[in-house]
């Protein structure tokens, strides 16, 4: 066990290191030249966009500037936000919290409404509850958050009043000030996806409801019940889990049309007004956060199949 | 048990009291279209900033509804000879830390405008050889040679005098907690969500400042931005769309301020910006005035900008006394437009590639455009570019035609020099005409405004109805929206927030 979490993280460094190359090089890529966008209007002075590129080392070669990055990301240093001059570190730990509540409130209403619908379609497969639970999942899964944010604006905040149309406050300031303005928002992330989990997990316990040892259970006349939830869902629980991490992992690398339809200052808000001001160093630290933040989850999810499937723990 | 019976009286007791406060001064919550960059006046460059700047650092001089110049910080001006400008200061001003605003503070930070690494403001003040402190409200600034545009940029950030004590201390990271001497003082900045200014007690105007807070909240999308107006979260907005106007007007709750802006949309030519300018409409003045007369300005901004924008040809706006009257966008006129390719020569369709960045309206006007100029025989070919590769597209030469705006400045130089002279650095058309240029810089040095029209009436003609350099299609309004409670906003034509005279009712 131990030696195999060791593997895992030793898997985990060179991973991190190409993922750095790879930034770097797709940056690259990105047409546009950083220091005429942050010029703005005043770029008509050549002395200025000389003094830009020099200070922030577009003037040197590609491999120069990653080496630079990549000595003070090992000394922990993320740069500074060429727009706004803050260090970015500072700006992703400010950001964190407000993606990690909208991410795990829409989880965990996705989880809510997804799991159980997904069981109930599948131990009523054909029948009108499982019809329900379909349209539904297919209607959650097209609707454009763009589209279903507006409208939740519009109908909550401007028609009805009940609800923050859009901002922040955190959960420290005021909770109940917070969840009101998080909740139409990870309503919107949460509800796409609670299709996406309601899918699989029908998939998964139709799987594992055929399955010999679901039959052998039926035959000892144990409960539907305790065959549904001990037997079948247990082991129709791995898949869910693994897109669970994903899915999680998603929502914490930024939804980036909720949070800018619901001016939610996270993660998603960042990266993008990063890229649009070809804002690097930001671009770059959010990228390398969501990436250690993928990978923990990844680990995660596999410690979690071992918590579930205990033959994966022998293994 | 006192203390469980005692604590809700004593929240309540505390709401009450902040109620109290709040109906006494109450605070303010402004929406703006993007988050500002840094809030340095030295380093800052967006146009949202310079809406924070307005009621966090006071300027010199302010400008007026008839872009007039008149003093803010500073109570007057003379100037001893062309090249000398003396500036008399407000006395008793002081900054946001208590330190005096006297002529040795405007002596530094106009150096640190001029000297700082990165400064954004050197081009602006360029002219400027010397600044002498007089006497603590007398300062005395050498130019290297006559200008008439310097003084006008004491009424924008170059302007803006901040503590000396603080940006020394401060360093690169003034913009973190800028200092100024403006209405509110800075309290927090939250990237992307807020930014919170306070009623700074001590403003030398304060008896005209009537809010306890003001907070400024970026929100990019402008349903987004009205759903919040409209909601009562906040109470004045930037209408950056045009489309959501009519939904304002029949709103009683909210009111609309629109006022004629400085800025202009513009249809930059490649004339000779590489090898993309080799092309029959970038070597041949008529191809781009058939061009000019398949469009139909009035119809565009009507369907596309609800009719609110004002039809052009020229770059100064209507509200500038710069502004070259006689010089008006020519009725559209199909038969001359197809008369004129016919006399260049050229096989129709003639094919054109337009660059425009990327937003809903900016192609819907293009599309427009693609087909008024179809029936004179263009095939306009829209390449939709996302913004900031459009300036290095610009920059680079990689364009046939460029719609593009620019938000204008008080100082009608600050809208020709830079895009018409052979070496503007915007002059991304790389247009060149020698008398051109010669005109243009007569214009930085005559003061006396008459002749210094008849000069850019004079280049405009050489330039734009005879070279065809650019094509310059409307003057944008400024719109505001905002909750009927609110009295007493005048907007100027910099588009300004200026809170002033403004009360909640």
């Amino acid at each position: 066990m131990w030696g195999w979490l060791l593997r895992r993280l030793g898997q985990i460094i060179p991973t991190l290191l190409i993922l750095s190359v790879l930034i770097f090089a797709l940056q690259q890529l990105m047409p546009g030249d950083p220091a005429i966008i942050m010029a703005g209007e005043e770029r008509g002075d050549p002395q200025v966009l000389a003094e830009i590129r020099a200070e922030l080392l577009l003037d040197r070669p590609i491999w120069e500037q990653y080496g630079a990055w990549l000595w003070r990301l090992l000394h922990g240093d993320l740069g500074f936000s060429w727009r706004i001059r803050q260090p970015v570190g500072a700006l992703i730990l400010e950001k964190l919290p407000v993606t990690l509540q909208l991410g795990l409130m829409a989880f965990v209403i996705s989880v809510a409404i997804g799991v159980p619908a997904g069981i109930v379609s599948a131990t009523y497969r054909d029948r009108p509850a499982d019809w329900v639970a379909n349209g539904v999942a297919l209607a959650g899964i097209s609707t454009p958050n763009f589209w279903l944010g507006i409208m939740m604006i519009l109908f909550f905040s401007v028609q009805l009043g009940w609800l923050p149309p859009s901002g922040y406050v955190p959960l420290t300031e005021d909770w109940r000030q917070s969840l009101a303005t998080t909740i139409m928002p990870a309503f919107v992330l949460g509800g796409g996806i609670a299709g996406v989990f309601m899918r699989h997990t029908r998939a998964a316990m139709i799987g594992a409801l055929g399955q010999d040892y679901v039959r052998t259970a039926r035959a000892k006349g144990l409960p539907e019940r305790v065959v549904v939830n001990r037997h079948a869902l247990r082991n129709a629980l791995i898949p869910v889990v693994t897109l669970g991490t994903i899915e999680l992992g998603r929502l914490l690398a930024g939804a980036v049309l909720t949070e800018q339809i619901f001016s939610i200052p996270g993660f998603g808000k960042l990266i993008v007004d990063a890229v649009f001001n070809r804002d690097y160093p930001v671009v770059q630290g959010v990228v390398v956060v969501t990436a250690v933040i993928f990978v923990s989850l990844s680990l995660l999810g596999d410690l979690l199949y071992m918590a579930i499937n205990p033959r994966l723990r022998a293994a | 048990m006192t203390a469980r019976l005692l604590a809700p009286l004593a929240v309540a007791a505390a709401l009450l009291a902040g109620a109290a406060h709040a109906q006494d001064r109450p605070n303010l919550r402004i929406g703006l279209r993007e988050d500002p960059d840094i809030m340095d006046p030295t380093l800052a460059r967006s146009f949202v900033g310079r809406i924070v700047f307005a009621s966090l650092c006071d300027k010199l001089f302010d400008i007026n509804d008839k872009l007039e110049i008149v003093p803010q910080l500073a109570t007057g001006y003379r100037w001893e000879d062309p090249k000398t400008l003396l500036i008399t200061l407000r006395d008793g001003v002081t900054f946001h830390d208590g330190e005096r605003m006297d002529a040795e503070a405007v002596r530094y930070s106009l150096l640190r405008h001029l000297t700082m690494q990165g400064s954004f403001r050197r081009g602006e003040i360029t002219d400027l050889e010397t600044v002498e402190v007089v006497d603590p409200t007398t300062v005395r600034l050498r130019l290297k040679q006559p200008s008439s545009p310097f003084l006008s940029q004491l009424t924008d950030r170059s302007g803006m005098i901040v503590s000396p004590k603080a940006a020394e201390a401060a360093g690169r990271d003034f913009g973190a907690r800028p200092v100024c001497a403006g209405p509110f003082r800075f309290v927090e900045r939250i990237a992307q969500d807020r930014i919170v200014l306070e009623r700074f007690p001590a403003y030398w105007n304060a008896a005209s400042i009537h809010f306890n807070r003001v907070t400024f909240q970026p929100i990019t999308d402008s349903t987004a931005r009205l759903a919040n107006l409209q909601s009562g979260t906040l109470e004045l907005i930037e209408v950056t769309s045009p489309s959501d106007v009519p939904a304002i007007r029949r709103d009683r709750r909210l009111a609309l301020s629109t006022v004629e802006g400085l800025g202009y949309w513009n249809l930059i030519f490649n004339i000779g910006n590489g090898p993309r300018a080799a092309t029959p409409m970038g070597q041949d003045r008529r191809l781009r005035e058939a061009f000019d007369l398949a469009i139909d300005r009035e119809a565009l901004i009507g369907v596309v900008y609800e009719g609110l924008h004002t039809p052009t040809a020229q770059p100064i706006p209507p509200a500038s006394p710069m502004h070259v009257r006689e010089l008006r966008p020519a009725a559209r006129d199909v038969e001359r437009a197809k008369a004129l390719l016919r006399e260049a020569g050229v096989r129709t369709p003639v094919t054109v590639d337009l660059m425009v960045p990327n937003s809903p309206e900016t192609r819907q006007a293009a599309e427009v455009m693609q087909s008024m100029v179809g029936e004179a025989g263009f095939d306009l070919r829209i390449v939709a570019t996302e913004f900031a590769s459009s300036l290095a597209a610009g920059v680079r030469g990689d364009f046939q035609a460029y719609l593009i705006a620019w938000s204008g400045r008080p100082d009608p130089d600050g809208n020709v020099w830079t895009f018409l002279h052979s070496r503007g650095a915007q002059n991304d058309g790389k247009y060149a005409n020698p008398e051109v240029d010669a005109l243009l810089d007569q214009t930085r040095t005559e003061s006396e405004p008459d002749k210094r029209r008849a000069l850019y009436a004079e280049a405009f003609r050489i330039a734009l109805t005879t070279d065809r350099a650019r094509l310059y299609l409307w003057h944008p309004k400024v719109i505001m929206a905002y909750a009927a409670r609110l009295q007493g906003l005048a907007l100027l034509p910099d588009g300004l927030i200026r809170l002033q005279g403004v009360r909640l009712r």
